[in-house]
């Protein structure tokens, strides 16, 4: 197999996102994540689908030189299931929007977490319509002033971790679209994680939303008000590494090293794979000010996939069965003779 | 009393009772035991929405209807010859439908002030009330002989009374001379494995009734309905609607060697289709019971991309969910079908009742410039080879093939000549390898000239990576706003649906070929109108459309051979209403029903006769 490189992805389509739009930065990061991932897990090209919904980030498809799904608002995870189930082999990734994938297209969203099927969903979040010109969404702060919120909105956003972990996600990982290494680190865990992945990439809208993220990109601040997992790593973050992360039983607390009588060793140590799914939900849900927004990869741990569990019960109820054909079909049962 | 044995050609039975009382299996039961002994059939179940409606209650009624015959049986029967009413309001909601002779068996126990009362019954006398009390009623105590039965055999009363329709058919097995072997043997494999006990006291309860009827010296006549004689040597089953449209779509997925992918959501009268097809693991059938009917298409449009035979199966409202990812499959040219068995509508309408009113919005119900093929199946054993030819197109045509079936087939039955699959085609989808000339370039939506089929590379294929969606693209597959490329693929896609009319059979007239009159019907009034034609004396010219759209080649030619045509549906003349579109300068007239029950073949026959 010829080794994969980041052009053997890039399609001959012009990228039509706005000029310092977001969504081109995790384009990026996906382009040059698949030839690693093709790398550790032996793919060839041809087995890459992409699929999206509708909206800014669902142009996607187009600009991957595999084969792609550019369907229809809300619908890309229930498209992208029945590719997954009907060809397990193929690896299918998904580019959806938080309107895409939580408003309209929500219902589909959670059971395809429920059920563990093996996609990678990269979730870009810039929480705003871009597509349809700044209306708000289901991911926009309270209050959030659009072109249908002219006075604020006046309804609570979804936190998509504590969505995809209230669904038992067995992966989520957050990131920011600027966050190139980051996030090419997360997709390939996500690749390698059998079952439903989740990405979140925090994305800014140039346009609608400009610096809805900042708090959380600036190079001044970003180091206070993002933590990075990383597996077996003790969760300390800060400007001056002196501050980390530890749960006394109840809740998520932030703690100052060296003052209080906390050590380094008091700090929790991330573990992705564990089954305690209530730490990873309170890391999900941390906000500012007081606490840092989780970045990296925050659960990844395995059960069955949805996908392998069809193709085994069917490979399993051929074995046994006493029909193999549609002849046999048509003559089990009650038949009778007219002679 | 010596009864006296006649002779009968057909005789139509219905089993009348609550929802909870098992009249479906009863019916069921008798049906298949007259299949098996060689006669003729067609069944009608006749059911509330509610699974459990208030107790006693005319809105609970639920009933099946059988109708058997020594000769040609097309239709479960207007009229019923024995009514089994297992309380007054299975007596109330179904007096009507006695023949003047019939015979009226009814569990008296059930008869009392309180069940009079909640049926709605003024008086103690609801035979009178009903203008039935002429007919031969036969009032046997069916509760109490049933508790009396099965007193020594360890049932609790609960249990017990669900036994009542086995004494039932044992008394049905009386009147018309069946042999108990069948119902012993369905008996002996329903609870062989979870409930054992219940065997000896099901086979008791049948035998009881059997010998009840017998001895009770009321009924005067029983019944022999001989074999039918003219049917086809062969192997014969009974099937219904349901199970032969997920029978059909098997064998397609066989002839055309893909894997069949089924993703739906479970609605009445559907279900079925996904139910049935869900057993079939063993012919390497894929079953997703999907979080919505949105989610149901749409995980079949991603089977399709990726090289399935991919299906969708509802009714209606499920059809109305679906509209915009039909649109999807028109725009991406992916094969696809799209079962709707339709039952009453609008909204959740009529959700157990019989109905062709989707056929507007199957042809047309969707965004934009959105043709797709329509086929609908006739029979209940039909569906297997509507299902089987909608398949064939779909994979052929690279198109969503929309398979209308309807409630009255979907859960209505006869015996059917079991087919062999040697005798029907391969199926060939246009997979790009082998069309792709050396050196050429594959572009997704270039077209096939004679046919304007685009051809079909699967996700996996090393070199033919292309992207499909609902924007409007070129041939090429690139994004385009073009004016003049979208009216070219607008009228392509358009050309390529109406060029199916090459690949479908001549529509076929019975009777004389050209007259004053035709009657026309289409889907699943085919057993009425075909046995009100046969009443009339066959000089009646009659033609059935199984293809909707595009319609056969030569129905404009046979269209125009007649005075005037009429146009029998269930619903209020929308395909009368589409022959007008398309055929301006014939007389069509209409004939409909909306009452959610099928046509009865008296008032065909009667409608047809004013019109000659």
């Amino acid at each position: 197999m010829a080794t994969l490189t980041f052009k053997d992805f890039k399609s001959d389509q012009e990228v039509r996102w706005c000029p310092g739009c977001g969504d081109r930065a995790v384009l990026s990061a996906l382009q040059r994540a698949l030839p690693k991932v093709s790398q550790a897990l032996n793919y060839d090209k041809e087995r890459y689908v992409v699929v999206s919904g509708i909206g800014c980030s669902s142009r996607l498809p187009y600009y991957m030189n595999t084969y792609g799904f550019h369907s229809i608002h809300g619908r890309a995870t229930a498209v992208s299931t029945g590719i997954k189930v009907a060809n397990p082999w193929l690896t299918v990734w998904q580019a959806c929007g938080d309107g895409d994938a939580l408003a309209i297209g929500g219902n589909h969203f959670i059971h395809a977490i429920r059920r563990n099927i093996d996609i990678n969903i990269i979730l870009f979040n810039n929480q705003i319509y871009g597509l349809t010109k700044g209306q708000y969404s289901p991911t926009s702060k309270f209050g959030a002033i659009t072109k249908t919120s002219p006075y604020g909105t006046v309804e609570h956003p979804f936190n998509p971790g504590a969505l995809v972990l209230g669904a038992k996600g067995t992966f989520f990982a957050r990131s920011l679209d600027v966050e190139l290494a980051l996030n090419e680190e997360i997709m390939t865990a996500a690749a390698l994680h059998d079952g439903c992945s989740v990405m979140e990439m925090l994305t800014n809208c140039i346009i609608f939303n400009d610096g809805a993220h900042r708090d959380l990109s600036d190079p001044a601040v970003k180091a206070d008000h993002t933590i990075v997992l990383r597996q077996g790593e003790r969760m300390i973050f800060g400007k001056d590494h002196d501050r980390g992360l530890i749960y006394d039983g109840r809740k998520m607390r932030v703690v100052h090293i060296g003052e209080g009588g906390f050590t380094e060793d008091d700090i929790l140590v991330h573990d992705a794979h564990s089954d305690n799914i209530g730490i990873h939900m309170a890391l999900a849900d941390m906000k500012g000010p007081d606490f840092p927004v989780a970045l990296g990869v925050i659960r990844d741990v395995r059960d069955i996939t949805y996908d392998d569990g069809v193709r085994d019960q069917v490979k399993e109820v051929m074995s046994r069965s006493r029909i193999h054909c549609v002849d046999d079909l048509l003559r089990s049962g009650t038949t009778w003779e007219v002679e | 009393m010596q009864h006296k044995i006649i002779d009968a050609k057909d005789v139509v039975i219905r089993f009348a009772g609550d929802s909870g009382d098992g009249m479906q299996l009863t019916g069921s039961l008798f049906a298949d035991m007259s299949a098996v002994s060689g006669n003729e059939l067609s069944t009608f179940p006749d059911y509330p929405a509610e699974i459990r409606a208030p107790h006693g209650t005319v809105s609970g009624v639920s009933g099946f209807q059988v109708h058997i015959g020594s000769e040609d049986v097309s239709t479960p029967g207007d009229y019923c010859d024995l009514l089994v009413a297992m309380n007054p309001a299975a007596l109330k909601a179904n007096a009507r439908w006695c023949k003047r002779h019939a015979m009226i068996l009814c569990d008296i126990d059930a008869f009392d002030a309180s069940g009079l009362e909640k049926a709605g019954f003024a008086t103690d006398n609801p035979f009178a009330e009903l203008g039935v009390e002429d007919r031969m009623i036969i009032p046997a105590p069916i509760t109490t002989l049933t508790l009396e039965s099965l007193k020594n055999s360890g049932l609790d009363r609960k249990s017990a009374l669900k036994c009542k329709n086995m004494f039932i058919l044992g008394m049905a097995c009386f009147i018309y001379n069946r042999r108990l072997d069948y119902v012993y043997g369905y008996i002996g494999r329903r609870f062989e494995k979870k409930h054992p006990e219940f065997i000896e006291p099901n086979k008791k309860v049948v035998r009881d009734g059997f010998n009840y009827a017998a001895n009770m010296q009321l009924i005067p006549n029983t019944y022999i309905v001989e074999p039918a004689k003219n049917l086809k040597k062969g192997t014969y089953r009974n099937i219904n609607g349901n199970q032969a449209l997920a029978w059909g779509l098997l064998a397609a997925a066989e002839k055309s060697g893909l894997q069949l992918f089924c993703g739906s959501y479970p609605i009445t009268p559907a279900s079925g289709i996904l139910e049935e097809l869900a057993i079939h693991k063993s012919l390497g059938a894929k079953t997703l019971q999907a979080e919505d009917e949105i989610a149901g298409i749409c995980t079949a449009i991603g089977a399709a991309f990726a090289g399935s035979l991919a299906v969708t199966s509802t009714s209606g409202p499920g059809l109305s969910l679906k509209t915009e990812a039909m649109g999807l499959a028109v725009m991406a040219e992916l094969p696809l079908v799209i079962i709707d068995v339709q039952r009453g509508g609008p909204s959740t309408g009529l959700p157990t009742k019989t109905e062709q009113s989707d056929l507007n919005q199957a042809l047309y119900g969707r965004n934009g410039e959105c043709p797709m093929p329509v086929v609908a199946a006739h029979s209940p054993a039909h569906c297997f080879d509507a299902a089987f030819t909608a398949a064939r197109i779909a994979l052929e045509h690279m198109t969503p093939v929309i398979l209308l079936s309807e409630g009255f087939l979907g859960n209505g039955s006869e015996p059917w000549h079991i087919p062999s699959m040697k005798d029907y085609p391969e199926i060939k989808p246009p997979f790009v390898q082998g069309l792709l000339k050396p050196g050429e370039k594959f572009h997704p939506f270039q077209r096939d000239p004679e046919t304007l089929v685009r051809r079909w590379a699967l996700p996996g294929q090393k070199g033919f990576e292309h992207r499909v969606g609902g924007l409007e693209k070129t041939h090429e597959g690139v994004l385009s706003n073009d004016p003049l490329n979208h009216e070219t693929m607008v009228r392509e896609r358009a050309e390529k649906v109406a060029r199916i009319a090459r690949d479908i059979p001549e529509l076929k007239v019975s009777g004389p070929q050209d007259g004053k009159l035709l009657v026309v019907g289409w889907g699943g009034t085919y057993g009425h109108l075909h046995a009100a034609v046969h009443e009339l004396g066959d000089n009646v010219s009659y033609a059935h459309f199984d293809f909707i759209n595009p319609l056969p080649s030569n129905t404009g030619k046979v269209l125009e051979s007649f005075g005037k045509i009429l146009v029998c549906e269930l619903n209020s003349g929308q395909f009368a209403d589409y022959l007008r579109t398309l055929f301006p300068h014939c007389e069509i007239i209409k004939y409909n029903k909306i009452q959610g029950q099928p046509f009865l073949v008296g008032e065909l026959v009667e409608a047809i006769r004013k019109e000659m």
